[in-house]
């Protein structure tokens, strides 16, 4: 690991102003730090700022700060009860070690687990502009099917921000300046485009404060998270559904994919054509054709556009049955 | 200079900022009861307890910690006064090698105080209800311990009775 300047925030404002890399749980930034993927020449530690609170909002949402731990955030009574998605994706994301340490506002900036990115000594854009993407072409059973480009195939690993996708969150920021701002969190992400270095809209010096759900909407909620093995890894494919059903007819369904592209994954296409219509195999298909008919395998990857129809369906299925 | 409390003592440090919590113990402190194993978060060999929560020591930074509550694996029991965890996995022969064997231990414990606390896993079938600790929670909860030797029938057979034990006790 290289060496670093060490800073502890006292309060928000400050975190911005000392001009560093912000570190919270640390678990994704210093496995990153010692393999030198990243190396920052200054940490801001923000662990101790009074971040870690779930309030009830105004509109009967939930104000999540930025630092309660996923543990924290998938045990809260309030989560478990109206938000079931998201409690769900927490608890099927990494161990119960690292969920105790993960972070809400750092989970969404988690970085690809792609092996290009994660080995130095091989080309990756996003960690190198211009070097290249060892992945196109190379081993990329886990990459991207939906939204890459030709400078990055990379996936966003997360599993809780694929639910908060699909409850339509917000971010909350504050920037440098001490001014703050709000960020639906379907523009949250970037695809990775010609800068896939450039993960979110953030600006420099920004900090996520918290993430904020609207009032819960009910609805059947289903997570399904496919894999390589039964617990502890990243999805292969992931789908977050919120589905709320009238006399045997989907009234709405919100849905968001994880594993799939560089950002969790929205198509709001593919939610019109539910809307109103009974569930059957046949609607169930037609919504896969919308989610994946500009999907492209990589190659090792292919199996990931047939794994995403049949995952799809069955949660469709899933969440459509009952009241 | 860094202030750490560790089973109950505190040690003034001086010490890299590069530290992680896991080298402090093992290389400043002779606290050599954690293992490194991978370094990286994915074994489970260097967990501890901080503020009775359990973590990845080796990913996060001593300086961090100023303040918690850090138990190892050395601060649950010693030899004449074993933890009734320790004594299960003894009972059970919950491992071959050992070297998971304190991560795996100070883990079980960490788990049962959040099974105590109500909170699922994603075994549970009710997330809204709280857990029952059947073997597949148990298996699903300690996913982030390995063990290449691959002890885990008698791991999960430890923690069953540690868990049972330990609740007689309460």
């Amino acid at each position: 690991m290289r060496p670093f300047e060490y800073a502890r925030a006292g309060n928000v404002t400050e975190a911005g102003q000392l001009a560093g890399r912000f570190i919270a749980g640390g678990t994704n930034l210093l496995d990153l730090m010692k393999l030198e993927v990243e190396a920052p020449e200054k940490l801001v530690d923000i662990s101790r700022l009074p971040l870690d609170k779930i309030e009830e909002t105004e509109d009967g949402g939930l104000r999540i700060g930025a630092l309660v731990t996923n543990s924290d955030l998938a045990a809260d009574p309030r989560i478990r009860r109206d938000y079931e998605v998201l409690s769900r994706a927490l608890l099927a994301g990494a161990s119960g070690q690292l969920r105790n340490k993960a972070t809400t506002g750092r989970n969404l900036l988690q970085r690809t687990r792609c092996g290009y990115f994660y080995e130095p000594s091989q080309p990756c854009n996003k960690r190198e502009p211009g070097s290249g993407c060892g992945a196109i072409g190379g081993f990329n059973r886990i990459h991207a099917i939906l939204g890459a480009s030709d400078k990055c195939i990379a996936t966003h690993p997360s599993d809780m921000a694929v639910a908060m996708q699909a409850l339509e969150a917000t971010v909350e920021t504050q920037k440098t300046d001490g001014s703050t701002r709000e960020i639906p969190l379907i523009e949250f992400h970037r695809l990775p485009g010609d800068t896939p270095g450039v993960e979110t809209v953030l600006e420099p010096g920004e900090l996520i404060t918290a993430v904020r759900l609207p009032k819960s909407l009910g609805g059947n909620q289903v997570y399904r998270k496919v894999r390589d093995r039964a617990s502890y890894a990243f999805a292969l494919v992931s789908v977050a559904a919120v589905v709320k059903m009238d006399g045997g007819k989907i009234e709405w369904a919100r849905l968001a994919f994880g594993g799939l592209a560089h950002k969790p994954w929205r198509n709001h296409d593919l939610e019109e054509a539910l809307k109103g219509e009974a569930p059957s195999s046949a609607l169930f298909d037609k919504a896969a054709d919308i989610l994946l008919a500009d999907a492209k395998g990589q190659g090792e990857n292919d199996f990931k556009i047939p794994l995403a129809r049949r995952t799809l369906k069955a949660v469709l299925a899933q969440a459509t049955k009952g009241a | 200079m860094t202030t750490l409390k560790i089973n109950g003592v505190e040690h003034e440090l001086d010490i890299d900022a590069r530290t992680s919590l896991l080298d402090a113990c093992r290389d400043h402190l002779a606290l050599t009861g954690s293992k490194k194993g991978c370094d990286h978060g994915q074994c489970g060999a260097c967990t501890m307890l901080v503020n009775g929560r359990r973590i990845n020591s080796c990913l996060t930074l001593a300086i961090m910690h100023e303040g918690d509550e850090i138990t190892t694996v050395e601060g649950l029991g010693d030899p004449d006064n074993l933890h009734p965890m320790q004594a299960a996995f003894l009972e059970h022969d919950g491992f071959q090698c050992g070297y998971c064997t304190p991560g795996q231990i100070v883990s079980a414990v960490g788990m049962l105080g959040e099974v105590a606390d109500g909170w699922p896993s994603h075994a549970s079938a009710d997330v809204d209800n709280g857990a029952t600790l059947s073997g597949d929670e148990i298996r699903e909860r300690m996913s982030g311990n390995l063990c290449r030797c691959s002890a885990y029938p008698n791991i999960i057979d430890a923690i069953e009775t540690a868990s049972t034990k330990l609740k007689e006790n309460a």
